[in-house]
Formats: structure tokens, sequence, C-alpha cells
């Protein structure tokens, strides 16, 4: 399988990328790992007139710590965030999440930027940016905005990002200290999407919960934020009959569409069960 | 048509030049252009390893790569692992562990269980099976792969080694 032709561009800063897309508009895309984009340029599903390849920008690597938060730049490949010391100790969910993103080659290349700005819904990371409250950076011709994950995802392929713009960092609210968190996926086989999978950070006041999140993927035309099924935990002890709750709750907002993973009865039912046991490992992981 | 484009990299210590389209995947340049039949294309949609080739330290599958991406790069295939007639720990470990029937998968796994090895000279069997996980054999069921691993691990770190197989074994392989 061979794409149509394209014509291919490399540059080496944010500037020149914003620029070429300015350029070509409607007929560009962008470039990150290419193991959504090229496949279905091969498909021919996809038959962009200018590629603009983001491989090529020092400016888009790199994982620090400032103020609290996880500032990742959008090219950074889902192993290198694997192998990263520092998100392993601020954010472990996040490589929780890269380990269970499809297969070893595949991370090599994959960026957490390509991730969230494909928008599919069966992708891993927008649910657990979700969950964790993070942040977007998009720079256009224009400058820099900020935009929430929740406001970030509006449909199957369609996002805020405006023509013209990229993304270009991630920042992630380190969670406070004693949280727990899990990412819980149902997938067939290496190397497939998540059947579901539930993204979940909860924190503790004694017994009681003090702060929930919970983020689905795959269960609808986007990551779906379950906002009744966490606060359904606030102030409450998790015992098996609040974890019931908060996952019939979540079941509840869940529009799966039926294809080879499943129907969609079997879809919400198992993402009852990802986000009961997802509650009860992060539960365990909690720290008083 | 787009215009063709020259991209110089390194492969397997040396250095090629290639008049590539910019839709040209890198598995067609090393397989068509430059004669390096090793990687091989299996499922063409980056699914099963076969094509799997080192670039610049990572194992990447050659099938979702372009080759206009390789300016610069240093490439490593199967090709480049026996030096001066002697073969490479990986390749004498599937040899005396039968980590091959077809051998169609073999180059791509030797080329990815190399790099896992670079990373990680002392992974556990359940490490080898996870990072291994992005290459399929439809012939082995894995097991004698995973002790050809664990034999051109231990090979590598310097211990002694010898097959599991009882016959291999025998002859002194």
């Amino acid at each position: 399988m061979i794409p149509r032709p394209f014509d291919y561009h490399a540059p080496s800063s944010i500037a020149g990328a914003v620029a070429l897309l300015g350029q070509y508009g409607d007929d560009a895309k962008l470039l990150a790992g290419g193991h959504s984009l090229l496949p279905m340029m091969k498909l021919r599903f996809a038959g962009p007139g200018h590629l603009i390849d983001l491989n090529k920008i020092p400016d888009l690597k790199g994982i620090a710590l400032a103020g609290g938060e996880l500032r990742i730049g959008a090219m950074t490949t889902e192993n290198e965030i694997i192998f990263s010391k520092l998100i392993a100790e601020q954010v472990p969910l996040l490589v929780e999440t890269a380990r269970q993103i499809s297969d070893p080659q595949v991370r090599y290349r994959g960026t957490i930027g390509g991730d969230i700005a494909h928008g599919d819904p069966g992708n891993d990371h927008p649910a657990v940016m979700l969950a964790l409250g993070a942040l977007f950076v998009l720079t256009g011709a224009g400058g820099q905005r900020t935009v929430p994950a929740a406001e970030f995802f509006l449909d199957t392929y369609a996002t805020a990002l405006e023509p013209g713009e990229v993304l270009t960092e991630i920042r992630i609210p380190v969670p406070a200290p004693g949280s727990g968190s899990c990412y819980a996926k149902l997938k067939r086989k290496t190397g497939d999407f998540a059947t579901a999978a539930a993204a979940v950070v909860i924190r503790l006041d004694g017994a009681a919960c003090a702060a929930a999140s919970i983020a689905l993927t795959n269960v609808g035309p986007t990551a779906l934020l379950a906002s009744d099924a966490a606060a359904s935990l606030l102030g409450k002890r998790i015992d098996d009959a609040a974890i019931a709750e908060a996952a019939r709750l979540a079941m509840a907002i869940c529009q799966p569409a039926a294809d080879l993973r499943g129907d969609e009865d079997y879809k919400i039912a198992m993402t009852g069960q990802m986000v009961e046991r997802a509650l009860r490992i992060a539960l365990g992981r909690c720290r008083a | 048509m787009a215009k063709k484009t020259q991209v110089s990299f390194r492969i397997n210590g040396s250095a090629v030049d290639v008049l590539v389209e910019p839709r040209e995947l890198l598995i067609h340049t090393l397989r068509e252009k430059l004669a390096v039949t090793g990687p091989h294309i299996g499922c063409d949609t980056s699914h099963c390893g076969a094509c799997t080739v080192d670039l610049d330290g990572v194992s990447v599958k050659s099938c979702t790569m372009l080759t206009v991406q390789c300016e610069a790069s240093e490439i490593l295939t199967i090709e480049g692992f026996a030096k001066g007639g002697q073969l490479h720990p990986l390749q004498e470990g599937f040899a005396a562990e039968h980590g091959l029937q077809c051998g169609f998968c073999t180059p791509g796994m030797i080329t990815r269980a190399y790099r896992m090895l670079q990373e990680n000279p002392s992974p556990t069997e359940e490490e080898i099976r996870y990072w291994m996980s992005g290459n399929i054999c439809r012939c082995t069921g894995y097991q004698n792969i995973v002790k050809a691993i664990q034999y051109a691990a231990a090979k590598m770190r310097g211990e002694e080694v010898q097959s599991s197989h009882p016959l291999m074994a025998e002859a002194g392989v």
C-alpha cells in the first residue's frame, strides 16, 4: 500500500511548522509519530498534499517539572514516557497508560501529542488527560493559548485546535500527595484499541473520598469525563456499594459503537468492570 | 507526482544516497533500491513487526516510516549482525534454541531483541514477552524465541551458554 503523492516538509522550529500550516491550510497534515496518519494515507483514507513532519523540532521534546505541573513536549514518545523517572515519580498514571498503548515499536514512534491531537476516542491519553485535569498549549500564528482537556475533545477526530494551530505542550497538574490512580484497559490483544477503559484519580481524607475523577476510553464519540460517577464518591467511604454506584453512573453516559470488539451492551458492561477495577486499584494506591 | 528528493543515511555502517518520492516507505527503499531484503513485508499495516529495523537507537516498523524521514540516520538491519563470518549471539541463540521454523519473522525478531537487550541486558521472561510483543511469529508459539533471547542475553553478558535442546547440546552447540 502506497500513499498518494505529497510534498514533504521538515521544519526545525515551531514557528516554521505554524508558518507552513498557514501557507498550505487544509491541504496540509502534521506528522507526529505517524502510526495513525501513515496507515490512513496508505489506505488512502487521507491524502494530504503537504506533510509537515514535526520530528525535527527540538522544542517539541522534553519532560520537566515547573510550578507543580509536569510539562511534556507534544512530540515526547510513549517509550520516553515509560522510561522517565520524573514521570514515574510525579504522575505514575501516565507511565501505566503508556505501557498499555500498542506495542514496543509503535511506542518508540508514537507521541503523546499525536495521541491527543488526533481526536480518536480509541486513543488512551485523552481519557487520562481528562482524569488528570491536564491543560494543552496550542500555538498558532497569533501566539499561544491554553485549553483544558475538558474543553478540547469536541467529537470524533474533532478537537478545539483551530486551523493553523499546533499542539505544542501538555501540562499536567501533579496530583496531590497521597492520591491514588489507575488506568484499567480491556483489550483483545497487544496493539488493539480498548474495548473499554477507565482512568481514575482519587484522594482520601481519612476514610472518606476527598477528590475523585473518572474518565472513559472508546465508549463514545470522544473520551468521556464521568462527572456524576466521580461526584457520587465524594465524602463517602469507597466501599463495594459506592464502587458499584460509581460504575453504574459511568455506564449511564456510555454511547459505544458496536464493532468487532463487541456490541453496545457488552462494551457498556465492560466499562462498568473497568471503572470498578480502576477504582479498587487506585484505592489501594492511596496513601493517607 | 511530487519531485524526488535525495536522502542520505548509513545502513549497516555504509553511507548510501537514495533518490525517492516523499511517499516512498522505508521498507520499499531497503528492499527494492538497496537490496537489503532481510526486513520483510508481513502485514504492511504496522502490526506484525517483520519489517523491524533499528533506526537511530530505536526499533521501528519500516512499513510505517517514510524514507525522507531518515536523512542523516543510522540504520541497522539483520544484514549488519554477523561480523567477520561470526554469527551475532542472537543469531546463534535462534539457531541453538530452534527460535524459528519458517524464518519469515526472524530478521525482525532479532533486530527488535537486539535493541531490547541494549536497554535491558538481563530481562526476565515476562519482560521479554512484553518488550517483544510487537513481533508476531505464526510458527513457534514463542517459547523457543524466548529461550533464544535468553541464550543470547547470557552470552552477551559473558556467561557460559548451552542449547536447551538435548541433541544440540550433545552436538556441542
